[in-house]
C-alpha cells in the first residue's frame, strides 16, 4: 500500500503518515457507527425504537455521546496508581488499533503486507490483556479485581482455541501472509475455504471439518472481544460494569471504542480466513466486481455480517458463568480444534 | 513448602444493586469465587405499615397493603379483605368473588412475568425482560380500565370492590387468553430451554423438601423442591374450589429437585394455570352487585383472627387483632418473602459468586414485603 501512496503524492514521509490516518478514520467511524447500529438492532429485536432523536434516525446519537463524555471530569479513586491507571485504557486501544495494520481491506489497501500478517495479528492483540489488568488492578477496587482476573483467565484460554483453527486454514493454505490467504481463495464463492479451498472434488469430505473450524474460531474469537456469551467481565447484574468500574469520561470511551474496533477487527478474520476476504463471490464471471474499490465493499460486507452475528447473539443469550467458560473452553474446544488439525493433516497428505 | 495461605474476602453487594431486585445488602463472605456466607441485611424500605395500621380505621388500610409487595397488589387487598370479612363475619356476593378471583389471577401471572424476566436478566439475557414486560402491559391495561391505576389499585375493599367491571372488560380479556398463550410456548423456546440458561441454574441453590418445610418456605419456593402444597387446593378461600386447575410442582426434569430452574419453571407453568382459571371464571361471572355489601362502618367485636392467602410469592398471612374499636389494635403481616430470605444463607453456601444472584432471583423476593 505504501507504493500505492507514493506513486500518488510522490513522498515517502507523507505516504507513511497517512495510511495509519485513513485506517483510524476508518476505525473511528466504525466505532461510532457501530455502537448505534447495536443500538438500533437491539431495539429492533425487543420491539423498541433505538435512538432516534438526534438526528435522522439518530445518526448523530453517538457524536453526542462522544461530546458528553469530553466533558465529563476525570473521576479517579484516591488511591488507585495514577501511572497504571492513566495508561491501561490507551494499552487496550492501542493493542486493537495495531492489528489493524493486517487486515486486507481490497488488493492494495492493506497497511503492511506482512509475510507473517495472521502471527502478528494474534500476537498484538494479546497485549490488551496487560491493559485490562492494568485496569482492574490499578482502580483499586475489589469489584474491578475480580472483572480483571475473570477477563485475563477468558482472553487467555481462548487464545488457544483461536489460533488453532486458523491453523486449519494456512495448513492448506500454506502461508501466514493474510493477502496471500485471500488470493488463494480467488475464482468465486467454490474456493473460499469454508467451502474447502481451491481444489477439486476431493475437497467435499473436508468441508464439515473445515466448517467446524469456522464455527469455533467465531465463538472464540467472541470470547476474546468479551461480548455475551462470554461477557463476564462486563457482567453488568453481578460486579457493575466489572473491569471498567472506575473509569469516566473519555478514558471510558477509550475501552468501549476498543472493544468495538476489535470486534470488527476478529469479524474481518473470519471473513478473511474462510469467506474470501475482498474476493467477490462470483470470482471471474462478473469482471468489473473485481476492481480495487469493489474489493473493499465486498470486504466490509462480509466484515459487517460478522460484526451483526455479533450483535445479534448478545441480545438473545444468556451469560456463560466462569468455570462452564473454561470447562468449554479445555475440555470441549481445544480437543476438536486438536483432532481438526489431524485431519486436515491427513488429507493433504493423503 | 508450606501451604499458600489465602485470605477470605468481604464484598459488599447493594444496597444499589442491579440485581438484587430492591434495596438489599448482602454481606458475602468469599474464598476465591466461592461463597462461604451470606448475610443479608435489610430494613432499608422500612416504612412502618404495621404500626401506622394502629392510627388509621380498617377500610383506610388498604391503600397501605398495596405498597407491600407493589408487584402484585391486587393479592395484597385480596388477602386483608378476607380477613376483616372473617373477622366481621360477612358474605360477600357471588360477582365480588368471581371479580376478586379474575384480578388475582390476572395479578399472578403479572407478578410472574416480572420474576420471570427479571430472572432471565440476572443470567444475561437482555431480551426476555422486554418480552415479558410487553405482556404485563396488556394485564395493566385491563387493570387501568377496571380501577383507574397500573400498580397501586384500592380496588379490592372489605365487602365488596370499589367500582364494578366496566363493558369491555369480558371482551378484552378474552382477547388476552387468546394472545398470551402462544407467548408462554415463545418464552419457553427464547430462555427456559436455551442450553446456556438451563447450564446456569441447574443443580444450584438446591432446596431439599424437608429444610424447605421447616423453614416455613411456600409458594414456588415449596413447589419447586416437589411438594404439591397450594393454600388455593389444601385451604381454600373465595371460590377456588369451583375452577379446574392444577398444582405444578418441580421434579428435577433438568437437574436436582429443588434448584433454581425448578422454581423458575413452577413460576412458568404456574402462569398456564392461572391463565386456565382466568378463563373458566370469565364467562361465568354471576350477576349482582358489587357494593352492596360493603358495610358503612367496619368496628368488628373484639377478637383475633389469622387468615392467610396464596399470593404470587408464597403464603401472606395477615393476623389482625381488634379491641372493638374503628381502628385494628395490631396487624401483622407475615410475608413470604421474609421466611425465603432468610433461607438465603443455607442454600448459598459452597457456590460461585455469579450463583448467589441467581439464587437470589429465584426466591422472587421483593423488599416491600420484607421491610413493609
Amino acid at each position: 500500500m505504501e507504493n500505492y501512496f507514493v506513486t500518488i503524492f510522490g513522498n515517502n514521509l507523507l505516504a507513511f503518515i497517512l495510511i495509519p490516518t485513513a485506517i483510524l478514520i476508518y476505525v473511528a467511524v466504525f466505532a461510532l457507527y457501530a455502537v448505534l447500529a447495536e443500538r438500533k438492532v437491539s431495539a429492533f429485536m425487543q420491539d423498541r425504537i433505538g435512538p432516534n432523536r438526534t438526528g435522522k434516525w439518530g445518526l448523530l446519537q453517538t457524536i453526542m455521546d462522544v461530546v458528553k463524555l469530553m466533558q465529563k471530569e476525570f473521576v479517579a479513586p484516591e488511591f488507585a496508581d495514577k501511572g497504571l491507571y492513566n495508561m491501561a485504557p490507551f494499552v487496550v486501544f492501542v493493542a486493537t488499533f495495531m492489528g489493524y495494520a493486517v487486515l486486507p481491506f481490497s488488493q492494495i489497501f492493506i497497511g503492511a503486507d506482512l509475510n507473517l500478517g495472521l502471527f502478528y495479528f494474534f500476537a498484538i492483540t494479546s497485549l490488551g490483556v496487560m491493559g485490562l489488568l492494568m485496569a482492574g488492578w490499578s482502580s483499586h477496587n475489589k469489584y474491578s479485581l475480580y472483572g480483571a482476573m475473570r477477563s485475563v483467565a477468558q482472553i487467555v484460554s481462548y487464545e488457544i482455541p483461536t489460533a488453532l483453527s486458523a491453523l486449519v486454514v494456512v495448513m492448506i493454505a500454506g502461508t501466514l501472509s493474510m493477502q496471500e490467504i485471500v488470493t488463494s481463495q480467488q475464482g468465486g464463492i467454490q474456493n473460499w475455504y469454508i467451502l474447502g479451498g481451491p481444489g477439486g472434488i476431493s475437497k467435499l469430505i473436508i468441508i464439515p471439518f473445515m466448517a467446524i473450524a469456522a464455527l469455533i474460531l467465531f465463538i472464540s474469537t467472541l470470547a476474546e472481544t468479551n461480548r455475551t456469551p462470554f461477557d463476564i467481565p462486563e457482567a453488568d447484574s453481578e460486579l457493575v460494569a466489572g473491569v471498567h468500574l472506575e473509569y469516566s469520561g473519555m478514558k471510558f470511551a477509550m475501552f468501549f471504542m476498543a472493544e468495538y474496533a476489535q470486534m470488527f477487527a476478529v469479524s474481518a478474520i473470519v471473513a478473511t480466513l474462510f469467506f474470501g476476504g475482498w474476493q467477490s463471490p462470483f470470482g471471474d464471471m462478473i469482471p468489473f466486481l473485481n476492481a480495487p474499490v469493489v474489493q473493499v465493499i465486498w470486504f466490509l460486507i462480509k466484515g459487517l455480517f460478522f460484526v451483526f452475528v455479533q450483535i445479534w447473539l448478545r441480545w438473545t443469550l444468556p451469560r456463560v458463568r466462569v468455570d462452564q467458560l473454561m470447562t468449554m473452553c479445555w475440555k470441549y474446544f481445544i480437543p476438536i480444534s486438536l483432532v481438526n488439525i489431524f485431519i486436515i493433516g491427513l488429507y493433504l497428505v493423503l | 513448602m508450606a501451604e499458600l495461605k489465602t485470605d477470605e474476602m468481604v464484598i459488599n453487594m447493594g444496597p444499589q444493586h442491579p440485581s438484587t431486585h430492591g434495596v438489599l445488602r448482602l454481606e458475602l463472605l468469599l474464598d476465591g469465587e466461592i461463597v462461604e456466607n451470606v448475610k443479608p441485611h435489610i430494613g432499608y424500605l422500612h416504612r412502618c405499615f404495621e404500626k401506622h395500621c394502629e392510627a388509621m380505621t380498617y377500610p383506610q388500610v388498604i391503600p397501605y397493603t398495596d405498597r407491600l409487595d407493589y408487584v402484585n397488589a391486587m393479592s395484597n387487598e385480596l388477602g386483608y379483605a378476607i380477613a376483616i370479612e372473617k373477622l366481621l363475619g360477612i358474605e360477600v356476593p357471588e360477582r365480588v368473588e368471581y371479580i376478586r378471583v379474575i384480578m388475582a389471577e390476572l395479578q399472578r401471572i403479572a407478578s410472574h412475568l416480572v420474576a420471570i424476566g427479571t430472572y432471565g436478566n440476572d443470567t444475561g439475557a437482555f431480551t426476555p425482560f422486554l418480552y415479558c414486560f410487553i405482556d404485563r402491559e396488556k394485564v395493566l391495561e385491563l387493570f387501568e380500565m377496571t380501577c383507574g391505576a397500573r400498580m397501586l389499585y384500592n380496588y379490592i375493599w372489605v365487602g365488596g370492590l370499589s367500582h364494578d367491571i366496566p363493558d369491555g372488560f369480558v371482551k378484552k380479556t378474552k382477547e388476552f387468553i387468546k394472545y398470551f398463550r402462544p407467548k408462554i410456548k415463545q418464552l419457553n423456546d427464547l430462555l427456559t430451554f436455551n442450553k446456556i440458561f438451563i447450564e446456569r441454574t441447574i443443580n444450584i441453590g438446591i432446596l431439599p423438601a424437608d429444610v424447605a418445610i421447616n423453614a416455613g418456605a411456600s409458594g414456588p419456593t415449596l413447589r419447586g423442591s416437589g411438594v404439591k402444597f397450594d393454600l388455593r387446593k389444601n385451604d381454600p378461600y373465595s371460590v377456588y374450589h369451583k375452577f379446574d386447575f392444577d398444582i405444578p410442582i418441580g421434579k428435577g426434569e433438568l437437574g436436582t429437585v429443588g434448584d433454581c430452574w425448578d422454581r423458575y419453571m413452577v413460576r412458568v407453568r404456574e402462569m398456564e394455570e392461572s391463565l386456565k382459571i382466568v378463563e373458566q371464571a370469565i364467562d361465568n361471572i354471576p350477576e349482582g352487585d358489587v357494593t352492596s355489601a360493603i358495610p358503612k362502618r367496619i368496628k368488628p367485636v373484639a377478637g383475633e383472627i389469622y387468615s392467610r392467602t396464596e399470593v404470587p410469592k408464597g403464603e401472606l398471612g395477615y393476623y389482625i387483632i381488634s379491641d372493638g374499636s374503628l381502628n385494628p389494635y395490631r396487624v401483622k403481616v407475615r410475608s413470604p418473602s421474609f421466611v425465603h430470605l432468610s433461607l438465603m444463607n443455607q442454600i448459598s453456601r459452597g457456590y460461585m459468586l455469579a450463583d448467589v444472584v441467581l439464587v437470589l432471583g429465584s426466591f422472587d423476593v421483593v423488599l416491600g414485603e420484607i421491610d413493609r
